[in-house]
Order: C-alpha cells, then sequence, then structure tokens
C-alpha cells in the first residue's frame, strides 16, 4: 500500500458470469469522470466460462494494471472461495468485502472435489484483514433482481472507494439497461448499508 | 470527437485504427485480439471495408492486396495466428507495400487463453518487419497512426504486437481527432514490385536487408524509445512493453535509482543501448518470454567492448516464460544489483480450495454431442479435437488431442495411418473447420481414412464472444451474405456419408453417430445447434427443469454430465437443479428414473 503510486488498488474475485467486468467498468468510469488515473486488468476469453475470475482496479494509478503481490487496499469477493483464492493480493488490515453465499463449481458438483464451509473462510481471512461479509444473494433478491449481484457488492465497497457516491450512481444509471435502472439503485442501496460509516 | 475516456486496450487501438485513417481492416478472431474487429465492425457508421476474414492467412492476404491498391489497411490476430500467416508474411516483408500496413498481433503470456505462448518480435526479427510494442493502452492507441506513416515511407508492412495486459487491460485513454482521408486507390501494374518470382525476390531481398539501417536510425529517435541517464547511478534498466511499466514500479518500491531505456520499437535504438552501456556497470534487461532485447544488447556490448554486466533470462534471474509483474522484476533487479528485496511472500494458505476450471455452459449443445459420442464410439476410442469452447470436453473425456486450429481431422487421419485399430471419431467447430479444418477434411477423404469427423456447428465463433463467419450467412457487419452449407461443401469434397444432425435430439443424433461409426471410410456428421448464448440473446426462451425429488434415487447419474445447472443437496440426498438451467432438457434423457421434469408455469 504505497499511497504515491496508487490511490486505491482494488482486487475483484468471482466467477466468470456474475458480472465482475462491469463492476470494474463502472469504478473505472466513475474514477475517470473524477479525473483520476485509471489502470485496470481483466479476465476475458477462456476464465469466462464459469471458470475463476479476477479483475484488478487501481485508482489513481499511472502505473501497470497488476497489483504488487500483498499491496491491494481492498477486495471485492462475489464469491466466498473466490475470496480466498485471491486473498494474498491483498495488504494486511486491507478491506475485503465478501458475498458468503457459495457457487459450487462443477468439480464439486460432480464430486471430485469438496468445498470449504463458507463461514470458515470468514474466519481464516477475519485473522489478517478487516472483513464484511454477508448475504449479497438475498439481498440481490430484495432489489428485485438476483443478477444484481455485483450491484449490490458494489454498494458495499463503494463506501471504501475514493469516488463520491453520486458519481457511482450516476455511472450506474448510465451504463446499465435503462429498464433495470430502479432495481439496480435499489442493489447499490441495500450494499451501500452494509457498510455505512 | 476527442477528450478522456475509460476504454479497454483493445478498444483504444480500435480508436487509433480510426484516427490513423484506414481503407481496409481484416482479421480472424482470437483471444486476446478479438475487441479490435469487433469494435470496429459495431460502428455505427464508417468509411472503411471491415471483414472477418476465414484465417489469418486469408486475412494478410486481404489486408495486402489493398495495401498494394494504395490503402491503407490493418490485419488482426492472436500470436499463433501469425504462424498460419506468416507465409504471406515472409515474403510480404521482400515485396513490400505501398498504402500502410499494420499488422497487430496480440500474444499472450501465460497462455491464458493459448496452446502456448511465443513471442511475435521473434517474427519481427525473422522477417525483418519493423515492430512496435506499446507499454499501455494509451501508447497501444497512438502508435498506430504512426505506424501507418512508417510504413508507407519505407513501403514496408509494421508489426504491432500488443499482450494480453494491454489489449484487455483498460486505462483512461486521452483521444485525438480522427484526421482527413487523403489517399488514392489504384492499383498500378508493376511486376517488378508485386510479382515475386526467382528474378524478382532476388532483387528485393538485398532492398529489405538495404532499408534496415535507415528504418533503425528513424526509430530510435522516434520517441517510442525512452532513455533517462541517471548520472548518480552506475546500474541501469532496460525494458519493453509491460514490463517496463512494471519495471518502473520496481524501482519506486525498491527505492532504486537507475538510468532507464524504455525500448516500444523494433529494431532496438542501438546508440542508445550504447549510451546506457557507457554509463553503467550493471544492466538488467526485462522483457515478457524471449530474450531478444537481451541478446542483441550482448552483441552490442561485445561489439563496442563495454565491459558492463548484462542480466536477464540467460542467468535466469527473469524467467524466459509466463507474463511478468512488479514482483518479478522487483526480484529480478534486486539479485542483479545486489540488494535486499522483501520477497512476496504470500500468507501461508493451508485450506483446500475446489478449483474452478471454465466449462461449457448450462444448455450447451456441445455437451448433448460429447455424451452421445462417449457413448456410441466408447470410452476408449480416440477423440481428436480442435480449438473453440468444446476443448473444455477435456473434462468428459471426450478431447485426447488439441494440437492447433483446424488439426483435429489431420491429427485423426495420422492416427488411423499409423495403424490404430480402436475406432476414430474427431471434432470440430463450424469457425475452425472453415478455418483450416477443410483442407484436412479433403486430405482425409482422398488419402482414404476411416474415421468419423463431427463438426460442432453452434452457427458462431462462439469462445472468442460470438464473431459470424461463413457457416451463419452474415457479414462481420451482420449484413446478410451467403451462407456455406457445411453437407454440400463435405459432399463437393467427396464424402460419401454426410448426416445432419441436432444434438438437442439425442436419441435420434445416437442413431446417426452409429450409423457413422460402422461407415468404412470419412464420415461426416454435423451436429447443427446454436450456441445458446446466441439463442438467449436472440430471445429463444425454453422451460425450465427440477428434480421430482419423490423419484430422485440419489445415484448422481445426471451429476457426471457436468452441467453447472445441476447440484447434489447433501441434507436431502437429491439432485437439485439450480437457477442456471436453461431448459435445454438433455439431462431428462440421462435420467434413469424420469425424475427431470419440467417447472410448472
Amino acid at each position: 500500500m504505497t499511497p504515491d503510486l496508487s490511490k486505491f488498488d482494488l482486487v475483484i474475485a468471482g466467477v466468470g458470469g456474475q458480472g465482475a467486468v462491469k463492476v470494474s467498468d463502472i469504478i473505472g468510469k466513475a474514477a475517470v469522470s473524477e479525473e483520476m488515473s485509471v489502470r485496470a486488468a481483466e479476465t476475458h476469453g477462456m476464465a469466462q466460462r464459469g471458470g475463476s475470475v479476477v479483475n484488478y482496479v487501481r485508482l489513481g494509478c499511472e502505473l501497470g494494471s497488476l497489483i504488487p503481490c500483498s499491496s491491494a487496499h481492498g477486495m471485492l469477493a462475489l464469491e466466498p472461495v473466490e475470496a480466498m483464492r485471491y486473498i494474498h493480493d491483498v495488504a494486511k488490515d486491507g478491506i475485503v468485502v465478501m458475498n458468503n453465499s457459495p457457487i459450487y463449481p462443477v468439480t464439486v458438483t460432480s464430486g471430485q472435489c469438496t468445498y470449504p464451509d463458507p463461514q470458515e473462510i470468514v474466519t481464516r481471512i477475519e485473522k489478517d484483514y478487516r472483513v464484511v461479509a454477508f448475504d449479497a444473494v438475498a439481498l440481490a433478491r430484495e432489489a428485485g433482481n438476483m443478477k444484481t449481484l455485483n450491484v449490490v457488492m458494489l454498494g458495499a465497497i463503494s463506501s471504501y472507494l475514493p469516488i463520491p457516491e453520486e458519481t457511482l450512481v450516476e455511472c450506474i444509471r448510465n451504463m446499465v439497461p435503462p429498464k433495470t435502472i430502479d432495481t439496480n439503485l435499489e442493489a447499490f442501496r441495500l450494499g451501500r448499508e452494509t457498510t455505512r460509516q | 470527437m476527442s477528450g478522456r475516456e475509460y476504454m479497454l486496450g483493445n478498444v483504444a487501438i480500435a480508436r487509433g485504427i480510426v484516427e490513423g485513417v484506414v481503407d481496409v481492416v481484416s482479421g480472424y478472431p482470437g483471444t486476446p485480439s478479438s475487441e479490435i474487429v469487433d469494435t470496429l465492425a459495431s460502428m455505427k457508421e464508417r468509411d472503411f471495408y471491415i471483414e472477418w476474414s476465414v484465417n489469418e492467412k486469408v486475412a494478410m492476404e486481404v489486408a495486402a492486396g489493398a495495401s498494394m491498391a494504395g490503402a491503407r489497411s490493418v490485419v488482426t490476430m492472436k500470436h499463433v495466428g501469425l504462424n498460419v500467416a506468416a507465409d504471406p508474411l515472409m515474403t510480404l516483408a521482400y515485396m513490400g507495400v505501398k498504402g500502410g500496413m499494420v499488422i497487430i498481433v496480440a500474444d499472450d503470456p501465460s497462455c491464458h487463453s493459448s496452446q502456448n505462448e511465443q513471442d511475435t518480435r521473434r517474427y519481427s526479427v525473422f522477417s525483418q518487419i519493423p515492430c512496435l510494442e506499446p507499454s499501455t493502452p494509451q501508447q497501444a492507441k497512438d502508435m498506430i497512426p504512426y505506424a501507418f506513416e512508417l510504413s508507407e515511407k519505407y513501403e514496408i508492412p509494421v508489426i504491432f504486437r500488443s499482450t494480453t495486459r494491454i489489449s484487455h487491460g483498460k486505462s483512461d485513454i486521452e483521444l485525438a481527432p480522427v484526421r482527413q482521408k487523403t489517399g488514392k486507390i489504384k492499383f498500378e501494374k508493376n511486376p517488378d514490385r508485386w510479382v515475386m518470382v526467382p528474378k524478382n525476390a532476388r532483387v528485393r531481398h538485398p532492398h529489405l536487408l538495404s532499408i534496415q539501417q535507415d528504418i533503425r536510425g528513424e526509430l530510435e529517435v522516434s520517441g517510442w524509445n525512452e532513455l533517462t541517464i541517471e548520472a548518480e547511478s552506475n546500474v541501469g534498466i532496460i525494458a519493453s512493453g509491460t514490463a517496463a511499466v512494471y519495471a518502473k514500479e520496481a524501482l519506486d518500491r525498491l527505492g532504486i535509482t537507475a538510468s532507464f531505456l524504455k525500448i516500444g520499437a523494433y529494431p532496438i535504438p542501438e546508440d542508445s543501448v550504447r549510451q546506457l552501456l557507457a554509463k553503467t556497470e550493471q544492466v538488467i534487461v526485462i522483457e515478457e518470454l524471449e530474450p531478444v532485447i537481451e541478446d542483441q544488447c550482448k552483441v552490442i556490448a561485445r561489439d563496442v567492448e563495454f565491459e558492463t554486466e548484462i542480466f536477464g533470462k540467460a542467468d535466469g534471474l527473469l524467467p524466459r516464460t509466463g507474463e511478468f509483474n512488479v514482483d518479478i522484476c522487483m526480484e529480478g533487479i534486486a539479485k542483479a544489483f545486489g540488494i535486499d528485496s522483501c520477497e512476496c511472500k504470500p500468507a501461508k494458505q493451508d485450506m483446500e480450495l475446489p478449483v474452478r476450471p471454465p466449462a461449457m455452459c448450462p444448455g450447451c449443445s456441445h455437451r448433448g454431442t460429447f455424451h452421445v459420442m462417449k457413448k456410441v464410439f466408447g470410452e476408449d476410442a480416440v477423440f481428436p479435437s480442435d480449438i473453440g469452447c468444446y476443448t473444455l470436453g477435456i473434462q468428459h473425456g471426450t478431447v485426447d488431442t488439441t494440437l492447433c486450429m483446424g488439426s483435429s481431422i489431420s491429427v485423426a487421419s495420422g492416427i488411423y495411418d499409423a495403424g490404430e485399430k480402436k475406432p476414430i471419431c474427431c471434432t470440430i467447430g463450424d469457425s475452425t473447420f472453415f478455418h483450416t479444418g477443410i483442407n484436412s477434411l479433403m486430405n482425409a477423404i482422398y488419402n482414404k481414412s476411416d474415421i468419423t469427423v463431427l463438426i460442432l456447428d453452434n452457427r458462431t465463433t462462439a469462445m472468442t464472444g460470438h464473431q459470424p463467419n461463413p457457416g451463419m450467412g452474415k457479414t462481420a457487419t451482420r449484413e446478410p451474405t451467403v451462407e456455406v452449407a457445411f453437407d454440400r461443401l463435405c459432399s463437393a469434397m467427396g464424402a460419401e456419408f454426410v448426416e445432419v444432425v441436432d444434438p438437442y435430439d439425442m436419441a435420434a443424433t445416437e442413431d446417426v453417430l452409429e450409423r457413422a461409426k460402422a461407415y468404412e471410410g470419412v464420415s461426416v456428421v454435423i451436429a447443427k445447434r446454436a450456441c445458446v448464448i446466441s439463442a438467449a440473446r436472440e430471445g429463444i426462451r425454453y422451460t425450465p427443469f427440477m428434480v421430482d425429488t419423490d423419484l430422485c434415487k440419489g445415484c448422481r447419474k445426471c451429476l457426471k454430465f457436468g452441467c453447472p445447472a445441476i447440484e447434489f443437496d447433501e441434507n436431502s440426498k437429491n439432485a437439485l437443479i439450480n437457477s442456471m438451467c436453461s431448459g435445454c432438457g438433455l439431462c431428462v434423457e440421462i435420467c434413469t428414473f424420469n425424475a427431470i421434469v419440467e417447472v410448472k408455469k
């Protein structure tokens, strides 16, 4: 965590199809409209088909898009096992906002691997990091659409980002399908409530 | 339009192509290059021609032809695509061009989505075609208009090497205005230039060699290479591409001052290298993949008898494989200059995590085809396969080989020719078949192979982002065009067993595959069913399925089918179908107990 190299380095971990790219897009666009330099790295192609996905967003950074090991200010984890998989990217005492509702990989459903207890993941991560864990699936459902899970999570991490809430809200308005604006804004609000400081 | 926008690297490259005023764009999809043509093809209005070609060789020749007629052209591909296009590339270097021609090649260090991690800069050295290598998405955009100018000045194509982290990185991008079109299009007959018979090639080869020093001199001062000499420091860094940016961050984090030469253009800036070597005692060369710069720096150092120590890959301080990051650079720099670095040691993580490989989507027709294929041919049969979404069938035991685009059929022939007695059934996707599978099929038929060729026609080039191909009846810009018919094409090549099946109808597919297996000679089966993602985008919806828990015996047979929509509930010991179900109904036929039923409306 070197503030002169980057204002905020964020790791976004999840599963292909959960909308991780959309979240990093909204954050990136919002930061650019706040006159910040942004660098981001995304997973495309092969890894998108339900595979493990990790994206990096560096706000106020003019260097490369990859965040050095154990130095991210925060992590947004859309899935518990994926939080654990990439937790080493985050600096000690960094903020970890995670959805604790699992998505079982095919390796688990077909019996080749076992899925660890999500509560155990939270407990492990809490040893070294500040953790906010909650059931984002339930909140997305409450907002009116399961697919808004990514925006619920964006709302939750937004309290820690160096970007004004209004700017993010404006970007969501402009970047989601017009018919889903209200649902997405509600999702954002519900997410933000979990971390309102 | 100008200003500052947040863009994907490939979108920035597309913008650079527009700013540089292009006339013709061609390409073949391949991660991480595809979004360049995707972006340009989806523009509402454009004053240039654009196409998805059937393969990279064809794409390269289309761009070369346009350039011979005086047009500015761009061809895009992934690194391995350049192997396919290597034939025109090597002679195009002799022949040269008229309108500026830029060959955009996206490398994939670490093989994020590729079968190898070859370094395109080697092709630049091999072909003697200059190469530009950006270190940020911004620079990628800015380099393209320059690449056109360089190409026109020396009448030689220019290679533009991107990598995954440029192409799939995002950044705020400062836009520049789009220039006015000025070029005149006219093909002028000039056999000495455009006909590479031996007599002319013998003249063009020395010509190619003769312009190298001028190109190098021009690139030396082009601004794409940056030399910063730190008078107080006796160490130096030479770095290229994204590695140069990582190296800068590594220096900052280590708190070291070093002279720095960033290389963004090849042939490399020899004068700058000499200046750096003269001012330093130790230098580390930081570049991803091949030691292209490192080797040349060592030659330069030897020629001028400098005693500067040059570190890099040869001594093992930096890896020759995989992509770089700040940590790798910090470690290499620290070792080279003998300083302590706090090596990154991720906190020990003893929790065993389930692997999460990419999988075929719920409702993917390939899953049904593979299931029937395995049932008919038996698990012991040989299943050569190819490159596309269906390569994910590796998890289902239905992909025994994958070499390169189009190789499934020829590899199947070779296995048969070797005398393998087990049944052989190879799989190849629609776009891959058009790419290079046609030749292989013709060869197999002509040379009397006894194999089954299963063309998985999901009506799109799915893996790379659903680009149109000649089997779909639409062009890159979604204009209607002729639809190439697989069955008639295969028949015309001499195939006598050609059948089309719907893989959602597993019983009918099984019947056809049984007959194909029994057929002596090359049997071709076309499994035709639109990709489930394209179908959903077109608004096709099916009723999802659920498990009737009274009928389910918990035998887990459906789970082995490997659909992400099927889970097992450990509490009730029943299978369950989750919200990802797309309603393909394939699992209904798998269940022995008729426990999978449509969700009641």
